[in-house]
């Protein structure tokens, strides 16, 4: 925090808070234990506001804002849950389960899987769109680890730790649209790939059943987050 | 190059276009050019030089002269006047035309320019336009070029440039209309080690060629523009993100850009002043997104073009995370005029909230279709019926889309509402780059959102959710609607598909998305209803053939 930093004082939910200024409104939530849905953002990468799950009301304010990526202010009255929000969320999720072959009772991370529990605590039973059904491939060269595509939900989250963490860039995405792919290299099999050093941080942080350790049965993949907020503190403090 | 240097140049550029008692001028941009100009450039010249003309009569290639559906266009005249314009030119036609320089005109070709067509017009942006020689900097400089540019640099501060654009009300010719002064103001006012001053030419609505026109027939007045904005908001670099799809106007940029660093108009002390200014091409590799500004910043430096959240905006953070300009081909192309005849001038004409002029591509089923420069304010039945000449083969009139895929489709009912910024978005549209499709009753309105939904869910970046799944998801209902297989159940889905998209996607191409659907669904409900309830498509379009109408 740099001296200059001012400290803004606001409300969440009616209750009144103060956070210094390059605090995001979700920065604030998480603090004080205010659920926010979110599937894109983790705590230690960089928050990109690509799932839409996290958008808030602010008063006075016509449009919905992505509280990950919005900085606190002064006088904001923010409201993190309500009718609207929650009729959007929903039909986010739904569109998410649409996209590509989720079918939990199959998958690895049945149980320990993000989208899975968000769906729950949504409220959501069923998908209400059709499944668009895919045809998306599994590249299990890697030694150790396999990407699922059919799992994938394209929140970029192993981008941004192999990038940002790690420092070795491999997953990169390719292609627009509905047609967006994870890649490793320049679309190369995992396992030729020249700049993956194998340390397995995409695979923990991938919220589904979209990256997992070879070897795992349905419901076996549980992900370990641990290592990322010291990774995160040491690459703060090295800054 | 100072003043005097410019006068100069355009003396010396007049008194050499003065020696030729005849000209015969010939379009050379992209339109035409598809339509063999250049044939009819080289038979002119040829016959020319047969007959030992070269001393007095001279045949130029010049920019769009607008109606685009006639050429290719020629206009001859005595001396620098053009008075009569000849249409679909063909290269076996050049004697007859030098024949007729002297005598009565040849009336097979001739197209009267005494029609609305012409006369409704009002040129600004395009006053240079099928005027002068787009590859010669003497001929802009000729037509007051660059003087708009030396005079901010010698007699106004960066202040001063400022008011005026302010003064003049100009806004945002790329479809948002954001005032022009203020996005200046608040660059000028932004603290960077550097700023820099990008030029959006990355048109990509489908029927929308406005920019490309400006780019091909008058290039030097869009650098002029941006140098005007560089000296007034304190930037030494500029981009201009020129789509790849538009060859003729890159050629023509990277000459404009090589003529104007030789005449010492770009690059370091530009008239002897402390200011200096160098201007780079970037070219988009294809995707529509790149239009969004941010995307575009993000493709200029290298990386993948995808849009993220604002704020930060660009005038704050933006190229490399400095200060940055954005504006629009069109709007660069408004500068000059502003800056050497004033803001005040400027803001004469058009509606209170919307000066000046609107170039539009009018195109679609009606008579004429091209290129026209209106004031802001004329009524759509105008631009529909008395420029575009109305619907051919005796059809009916049924719609008018503006905007592209972020607009919408208007109907006959509204015809008589002003064309502004307001207008257009009270009528559930918006003014957008200047796209303007005209609907007759042999298309079908559902088909013709399924179109642009398809445009939208091919183009999205795929970045945010709903953008990404919900225009694939709003794109099978349209053809399960197209395809009679609908149920109400999937038109309330639709519409609730409609909502989530404006107010939950990351960036304008998701916002707008819906806006095809809500308007047809707003003006059109029946034909939605006929194809669900009773299996029919009122304009036999859909069922008939695979795929449909609108993509023809």
């Amino acid at each position: 925090m740099t001296p200059a930093t001012s400290v803004k004082t606001f409300k969440i939910d009616g209750r009144d808070f103060s956070a210094s200024a390059d605090q995001t409104i979700l920065d604030v939530a998480r603090e004080n234990k205010i659920f926010i849905p979110r599937m894109c953002e983790l705590d230690g990468l960089s928050p990109v506001g690509a799932c839409r799950l996290c958008l808030v009301e602010v008063k006075g304010s016509n449009k919905l804002l992505p509280s990950c990526v919005t900085h606190v202010e002064e006088g904001m009255e923010v409201t993190t849950t309500s009718e609207r929000l929650n009729h959007y969320r929903k039909m986010i999720v739904e569109l998410l389960f649409s996209e590509r072959n989720h079918v939990c009772s199959v998958c690895v991370s049945n149980g320990h899987c993000e989208l899975q529990n968000m769906a729950q605590k949504l409220g959501i039973t069923h998908v209400r769109f059709p499944y668009r059904n895919p045809k998306v491939e599994v590249d299990a060269s890697h030694d150790r680890f396999v990407i699922d595509h059919n799992r994938c939900i394209l929140c970029t989250r192993c981008v941004r730790v192999c990038d940002e963490i790690e420092g070795a860039h491999t997953w990169d995405i390719m292609g627009r649209g509905v047609e967006s792919k994870m890649v490793t290299d320049l679309n190369q099999p995992w396992g030729s790939s020249e700049t993956c050093t194998g340390c397995g941080k995409c695979v923990h942080v991938c919220p589904t059943g979209a990256l997992f350790e070879k070897g795992r049965s349905v419901a076996e993949m549980e992900k370990r987050r641990s290592f990322l907020p010291y990774l995160t503190l040491m690459r703060e403090e090295h800054e | 190059m100072t003043p005097d240097e410019l006068n100069e140049i355009a003396e010396t550029e007049r008194e050499s276009q003065e020696r030729f008692t005849h000209r015969v001028n010939v379009c050379v941009a992209a339109g035409c050019v598809s339509c063999q100009s250049h044939a009819v450039k080289d038979a002119l010249d040829k016959d020319i030089s047969r007959r030992g003309w070269g001393d007095h009569c001279q045949a130029r290639g010049v920019g769009c002269m607008g109606l685009c559906s006639e050429g290719p266009l020629v206009s001859t005249g005595v001396r620098t006047a053009n008075d009569r314009l000849y249409k679909r030119v063909a290269a076996a036609d050049a004697a007859e035309i030098l024949d007729s320089l002297e005598g009565a005109l040849v009336s097979r070709l001739h197209c009267p320019t005494d029609v609305p067509f012409f006369q409704r017009q009002k040129k600004i942006v395009l006053e240079n336009s099928g005027v002068i020689d787009p590859e010669r900097i003497e001929d802009y400089i000729s037509a007051e070029g660059y003087q708009a540019l030396i005079r901010a640099l010698t007699e106004m501060t960066p202040r001063e440039v400022v008011e005026q654009v302010m003064a003049s009300g100009l806004r945002g010719r790329g479809g948002a209309g954001y005032p022009t002064g203020l996005k200046w103001s608040t660059v000028a006012k932004s603290f960077g080690v550097q700023k820099f001053v990008i030029c959006n030419a990355d048109e990509g609505d489908p029927g929308a060629f406005m920019d490309r026109s400006v780019l091909e027939s008058d290039p030097h007045r869009v650098l002029e523009g941006m140098l005007i904005a560089a000296y007034a908001v304190g930037s030494s670099d500029g981009y201009i993100y020129v789509r790849a799809e538009y060859p003729l106007a890159i050629k023509r940029l990277r000459n404009a850009i090589r003529q104007a660093e030789r005449a010492g108009l770009l690059g370091a002390n530009i008239c002897g002043t402390r200011f200096s200014f160098k201007i780079d091409l970037r070219l988009g590799a294809g995707a529509f997104v790149c239009g969004e500004e941010t995307a575009l910043i993000a493709s200029v430096e290298g990386k993948r073009g995808t849009p993220r959240a604002r704020p930060p905006y660009p005038a704050m953070e933006g190229l490399l995370g400095q200060p940055t300009l954005i504006n629009n081909v069109e709007t660069f192309a408004n500068i000059p005029p502003i800056v050497r005849k004033g803001g005040d001038w400027y803001a004469q004409i058009g509606t209170e909230k919307s000066k000046g002029t609107k170039v539009f591509a009018l195109a679609g089923r009606v008579q004429n279709t091209g290129l026209v420069e209106v004031p802001m304010g004329i009524t759509l039945r105008e631009m529909v019926f008395d420029i575009g000449g109305g619907i051919p083969d005796g059809r009916k009139f049924k719609a008018v889309q503006t905007g592209g895929p972020s607009g919408g489709c208007l109907p006959a009912e509204v015809l008589d509402q002003p064309v502004d910024y307001e207008s257009l978005a009270r009528l559930g549209s918006i003014m957008g780059s200047g796209g303007m499709i005209v609907i007759d009753e042999s298309s079908c309105m559902v088909d013709v959102a399924k179109y642009f939904m398809d445009f939208c869910m091919t183009e999205s970046c795929g970045k945010c959710t709903p953008c990404r799944v919900g225009t694939y998801q709003m794109h099978r209902i349209l053809s399960s609607i197209t395809n009679m297989t609908a149920t109400p159940q999937d038109l309330a889905m639709l519409e609730d598909f409609c909502d989530l998209l404006k107010h939950t996607s990351l960036c304008g191409l998701g916002q707008s998305a819906p806006n095809p659907v809500v308007s047809t669904l707003k003006s059109f409900a029946a034909e939605y209803k006929a194809h669900i309830e009773d299996h029919t498509c009122p304009a036999g379009v859909c069922g008939k053939q695979a795929g449909g109408g609108a993509r023809e």
